[in-house]
């Protein structure tokens, strides 16, 4: 099985309000899937399900190749949107009682939380109430009760929401170690940075609609303009300042000027649009002719622009239909 | 260990620790023990207190001397009749007498006017006995005027006593005692009363903090929202027995211990006056054996383990269904402010059964009584009223499995309720809603 988590043709309707209309992903095992989409778009729906606290009208959820049932529950960890801890108990015993939910015996759960409160650094809090610990410092009892269980799955929902920049760090880089001992994860977000970042796949979903899925190298790839940033040194010139391509109109078939501008190093950038297909070498050798070229690089969309721009096109669709 | 169990012991452990727990666990028996040792703590005081006193009495009608009985803090001492008052109160002054009774002269068909000096406040049980002894005296004399022998009167006393025999197909007939079943019904009703309502809103109170905390949804990925529903209410509902059980032995140790401390060496010594009132009391007791019997009669009148073995299943029934229903308001809302209104809903039963509670005990057997004692809302208090006065066990029977029919059904939609309510943060839910979250 190389797919951990596979969820088949899933809807989800309440009242007469679709949350989730025939959604269907494959999650690789040991990889991080992000779950995109604006509020309501039915990311916390599904993430429900697959922690079975709600079940699909329609369509199935895989788990390792099994159908889910009660017994993976203690193969997946959760940290929610919505979360925090019971006020007035001590870290520790409230620690313990959680992992024990998770079917870790209370001896074996007092060992490793001890462990992860050490590495943490935080071991003076066990026998501190939650309501003593600021708020940066329940973030990460969360975190640690959420993999004290050493889940295989892994869901994280808007787990950067609220956390401080450094337990945000902190996160990041245990997400990833996680993944890299093993667990697959899924996250959902609005932090398009973060998932540039950390993840191997995503989906973007909107009104319940699948709208995207893929690897985000691929999907950067597909939504790329064939745009180009290309910065030169005219040399020879002397009056390199006021030099301008968009006088001479002089760039070969295919490629047509953005804009240009010279910066005070006397710098020139351009940004040149290329038709489909087309080498740009061709483009770079005509440039060495004219300059020394300092930097090149092709202009890929952010997940942020994609992101909205996906989700804008949707919201014009619904518009026409109205 | 398996979730419920797991559940269940942190309900209870963490509620059990708590300091407002212990403070009101322990003070508790001490107020109850303090409230039942206080009177005979001031009785054994206000004798010891009260000094003997010495009355003077000057009687101008001549008519109660040696009359006035003696009493162990009053002597009356009568002086001659041509004895002034005035120089009489100077002794008052001088601390010879502790007062004076005078009683002017008059005659049998006046009302006699008796004075009582003194230079400090008179007891009341001083003055309301002198009125006593003095009022037997005219009434006597008054009979013996009018030709009539008191000796007749006190004859023609009556005394009269209806028992009431409650006529009963099987076991033949018994004598019942209306009002210690009346006492029996209204306490254990109204212990039913007041843990339903008490235990019931700690388990709301419970849901509403894990939703305010916003750690419900951490654990039901975990466990099931009815195993977390039945973990807390059952948790709790052992935490209300721990309360119970722990207030009437602290009490009764408390009393034990405190009456052998602080009343303890009047009751040993030999000559305190308690133990000689004590041991005459008894003796007093002997003689009216009939009183003893009387009540070893009413005691065994009473049906104990029918009492016992109802009182158990209204408490653990009605407490279920109630806890259920206040735990499907918890999930509803977000704070207690909004519940209220849910919660007066839900207890209008109650507090009809409650409020209906002195008309049915006096008559246990109406229409109204049968009614609520069947409805499964107002059962658990209005069958503990009429059990105690013996109730047709079909009755009792009906009652019990529609309450406990009710129960499961009313959990089962608690739970659905509960199940979906919990997930919502930010709105009072309509009505409408609801109805759609049972039906999920």
């Amino acid at each position: 099985m190389n797919n951990f988590i596979e969820i088949n043709n899933v809807s989800k309707t309440y009242g007469n309000y679709k949350a989730l209309n025939n959604i269907s992903i494959k999650v690789p095992r040991q990889s991080i899937y992000g779950l995109l989409g604006p509020n309501g778009a039915g990311k916390t729906t599904l993430i429900r399900m697959l922690n079975q606290i709600t079940a699909p009208d329609e369509g199935e959820i895989i788990f390792n190749g099994e159908k889910l049932n009660r017994s993976h529950i203690s193969q997946i960890g959760y940290l929610p949107e919505e979360r925090g801890l019971y006020k007035s108990m001590k870290v520790g015993e409230q620690a313990i009682y959680l992992a024990q939910l998770k079917g870790v015996s209370q001896k074996e759960a007092e060992k490793r939380l001890k462990a992860w409160f050490n590495k943490f650094g935080i071991l003076n809090w066990w026998d501190k109430k939650v309501e003593e610990l600021s708020k940066g410092m329940q973030q990460k009892i969360q975190f640690i009760v959420t993999v004290i269980h050493n889940p295989q799955l892994l869901i994280f929902d808007e787990p950067f929401s609220g956390f401080d920049p450094i337990n945000v760090n902190l996160l990041k880089k245990e997400i990833l170690e996680l993944r890299d001992k093993g667990a697959t994860i899924i996250f959902s977000t609005h932090n398009m940075s973060s998932v540039e970042e950390l993840c191997d796949n995503i989906m973007l979903i909107n009104k319940g609609q699948k709208i995207l899925e893929g690897s985000v190298y691929q999907i950067k790839q597909d939504f790329k303009d064939n745009k180009f940033e290309i910065r030169l040194r005219i040399e020879g010139e002397s009056n390199s300042q006021i030099f301008k391509f968009s006088d001479s109109q002089v760039l070969p078939d295919g490629f047509v000027l953005e804009s240009e501008k010279t910066d005070s190093n006397g710098e020139l950038e351009l940004i040149v649009s290329a038709d489909k297909d087309i080498n740009p070498n061709i483009l770079i050798n005509y440039l060495s002719e004219q300059g020394t070229i300092i930097s090149y690089r092709e202009l890929l969309p952010s997940m942020n622009d994609i992101f909205i721009n996906k989700v804008n096109n949707c919201r014009d669709v619904s518009h026409t239909y109205k | 260990m398996n979730n419920f169990s797991i559940i269940l012991k942190r309900e209870y452990l963490t509620r059990v620790k708590k300091r407002s727990f212990l403070i009101i666990t322990f003070l508790g028996p001490l107020l109850f023990a303090a409230l039942m040792i206080t009177p005979s703590l001031l009785m054994l005081n206000s004798d010891k207190m009260e000094s003997k006193k010495s009355i003077a009495v000057l009687d101008e009608t001549n008519w109660f001397e040696g009359a006035i009985e003696n009493t162990d803090a009053n002597t009356f001492i009568y002086q001659d009749i041509n004895e002034n008052i005035d120089s009489l109160k100077k002794f008052v002054f001088e601390g010879i007498y502790d007062a004076i009774l005078y009683i002017p002269a008059t005659s049998l068909n006046v009302p006699v006017n008796a004075k009582l000096y003194s230079n400090k406040q008179i007891p009341m049980t001083l003055s309301s006995h002198i009125e006593r002894e003095m009022k037997q005296v005219v009434e006597h004399k008054k009979l013996l005027a009018s030709g009539i022998d008191p000796a007749v009167v006190k004859a023609t006393k009556a005394n009269i006593n209806i028992a009431t025999i409650r006529m009963d197909s099987e076991s033949g007939e018994k004598t019942s005692y209306a009002e210690l079943e009346y006492i029996i019904g209204f306490v254990l009703a109204f212990v039913i009363y007041f843990a339903v309502f008490l235990f019931s809103s700690q388990v709301m109170r419970g849901v509403i903090e894990e939703k305010t905390n916003r750690i419900i949804e951490v654990i039901i990925s975990s466990v099931k929202p009815f195993e977390l529903m039945m973990g807390k209410i059952v948790g709790i509902a052992l935490v209300g027995l721990t309360q119970i059980v722990l207030w009437i032995v602290l009490t009764v140790a408390i009393y034990f211990v405190a009456s052998g401390v602080i009343l303890g060496p009047e009751i040993m010594s030999p000559s305190g006056t308690v133990m000689t009132e004590q041991i005459e009391q008894i003796t007093e007791m002997s003689k009216g054996q009939d009183v003893m019997l009387e009540a070893v009669n009413m005691v065994q009148s009473i049906n104990f383990s029918a009492i016992l073995w109802s009182f158990l299943l209204y408490f653990v029934f009605g407490y279920l269904l109630y806890a259920a229903l206040f735990a499907a308001i918890g999930g509803m809302v977000d704070n207690e402010t909004d519940s209220n209104q849910f919660s007066t809903i839900v207890s209008i039963p109650l507090i009809i059964a409650i409020v209906c509670a002195p008309t049915m005990v006096n008559n246990p057997d109406t229409s109204l009584g049968i009614w609520l004692s069947m409805i499964p809302f107002t059962s658990p208090i209005s069958m503990m009223l009429r059990v105690p006065f013996g109730v047709p066990y079909w009755q009792v029977a009906v009652s019990l499995v529609l309450l406990i029919l009710t129960f499961i059904l009313i959990t089962w939609l608690a739970g659905k309720i509960y199940r979906t309510g919990i997930l919502m943060y930010g709105k009072k839910p309509s009505f409408k809603e609801i109805w759609k979250w049972m039906r999920y």
